[in-house]
């Protein structure tokens, strides 16, 4: 099998101070890596820059494209990879609101996915709005609504619904569950491990919270001061950490 | 189907000085398809520790675990995960489970991983629990509101849902009445007899002396003081 993702040798420097340094790893299809470390540490910086929000300054990011096989995506022209951002690369962000378009309907931003793809049949697009929604357990009579006036866990949901509609194959998370309470976080995880496995999906999913990844990941990288400090099985990273400071972010967390 | 060749650990805690704690050192043992070894010493003595090693949940600091033909201690995170998906089984002593998911799915959720079709693996797994006399009014809760005994049998229908070729059993027995005891050692036994390489740690004698066909001494792997 190979991979879906080869990243080379990323790096980004904000004038002399380093966001990301030199970071390299393969993610095969279906596999969910989890990037930790505290606030700082350079995570958002190379989720950023894998997702092309950001030019990294080195490196490669090499994604098997459905048409041309490996391509660099930091190399390829502009339309090249909006297409890809928009059909098989997925972006959930930690605030919905910045992934949302609050004054649209629910069904509206969930069907703007599908129109950038081509989409035309107003009866098809709404289908498969609501069908979305429902996956994601927002009741067809909220279709209609704003996200506006929904709950913080609903337009979080949205948000998602929103991402995977056009069936991408690349999720990117930037602490998907950062700021709900713990009642919708136990329901968003559940639902997006549920999601990943029936879709085969890969996903990085940038966290502080320990307790997501060991759930979700299968595997995890430790960053810290811009640098990766620790990679491997999510399980045997926390419960063997090997490096001093994945030892004290492990053993900071305040148990239940 | 497990062969261990000289492994030793060590943990070395960075922020408390940077000590060095040596735990296990050249610990070697085999176990054929079809047999029940136990693991046996006392407390503290490493048997937890080895058994994570061989599930990949602790890394081995040198020597070579092979579990059919991939080693443990070397392999890739991708490698260690298609391994504990079709080959290798681990009954823990702790059910950790995503909240809010419904007992029956807990139970199929290594099959439904393993691509069983989802109407089968549920099937099965409602067996499972129904063998293990967990009452079916509690199969669409999650069990984290459930009993210790009863978490604990949740977990064994977990680990005997997928029909694993090596498996690792965590006191499967400790906290379960005498019944439950006897559902788990038949379980256990059938598993033998499909061709099951089994590593246990039964601190239940009785159980022990029934399903087990070897003991080994794990203290004979702990690394002797400095003098």
């Amino acid at each position: 099998m190979s991979p879906l993702l080869n990243v080379d040798g990323i790096s980004k420097f904000y004038g002399h101070r380093i966001g990301c340094k030199d970071v390299s790893f393969d993610l095969y299809p279906g596999e969910v890596m989890g990037i930790v470390g505290e606030s700082g540490s350079g995570k958002s910086t190379l989720l950023n820059c894998l997702a092309g929000h950001l030019a990294p300054d080195t490196g490669a990011v090499n994604f098997d494209t459905r048409t041309n096989g490996m391509c660099d995506t930091v190399t390829m022209s502009e339309p090249e990879r909006r297409m890809l951002s928009r059909t098989d690369w997925a972006f959930v962000h930690q605030h919905a609101r910045d992934g949302l378009r609050m004054n649209v309907s629910a069904g509206g931003n969930v069907g703007e996915r599908l129109m950038a793809v081509g989409a035309r049949h107003y009866g098809d697009i709404r289908e498969q709005a609501t069908d979305w929604l429902g996956r994601v357990e927002i009741n067809a009579d909220r279709v209609d609504d704003r996200p506006t006036a929904f709950s913080g866990g609903m337009q979080q949901r949205l948000q998602i619904a929103r991402n995977l509609v056009t069936g991408p194959r690349l999720v990117f998370m930037d602490e998907p569950t950062g700021g709900l309470d713990v009642s919708v976080q136990a329901r968003l995880l559940d639902l997006l491990r549920g999601l990943v496995r029936e879709m085969n999906l890969s996903a990085i999913i940038v966290t502080h919270d320990l307790a997501v990844v060991r759930l979700l990941a299968d595997r995890l990288m430790v960053m810290k001061d811009g640098h990766v400090v620790e990679t491997g099985l999510t399980d045997q990273v926390l419960d063997d950490p090997q490096h001093g400071y994945t030892q004290l972010l492990v053993s900071s967390v305040l148990q239940v | 189907m497990i062969s261990i060749e000289n492994v030793s650990k060590s943990f070395t805690l960075h922020n408390q000085g940077a000590a060095t704690i040596p735990v296990m050192t050249g610990a070697s043992l085999q176990v054929a398809p079809g047999e029940c070894v136990a693991l046996v010493g006392q407390s503290g003595s490493g048997k937890s520790t080895l058994m994570r090693m061989i599930y990949g949940n602790y890394l081995a600091a040198a020597g070579r675990i092979m579990i059919d033909d991939v080693d443990v201690a070397t392999a890739a995170p991708r490698e260690i995960l298609q391994l504990r998906r079709y080959t290798l089984g681990y009954v823990s002593q702790f059910l950790r489970v995503v909240p809010r998911v419904p007992t029956v799915e807990v139970v199929a959720d290594p099959l439904l991983a393993t691509g069983v079709e989802r109407g089968a693996a549920l099937a099965r797994a409602q067996v499972l629990l129904e063998n293990l006399n967990i009452p079916e009014r509690l199969w669409a809760l999650s069990p984290t509101t459930f009993s210790g005994g009863e978490q604990q049998r949740v977990n064994i229908a977990r680990g005997f849902a997928y029909n694993y070729p090596a498996l690792l059993l965590d006191e499967p027995t400790a906290s379960l009445d005498g019944k439950n005891r006897e559902v788990v050692m038949t379980m256990i036994e059938e598993a033998k007899a499909r061709g099951a390489a089994i590593i246990g740690i039964f601190h239940d004698e009785a159980a022990r002396d029934r399903v087990c066909d070897r003991e080994i001494d794990v203290t004979g792997f702990t690394p002797k003081a400095a003098a």
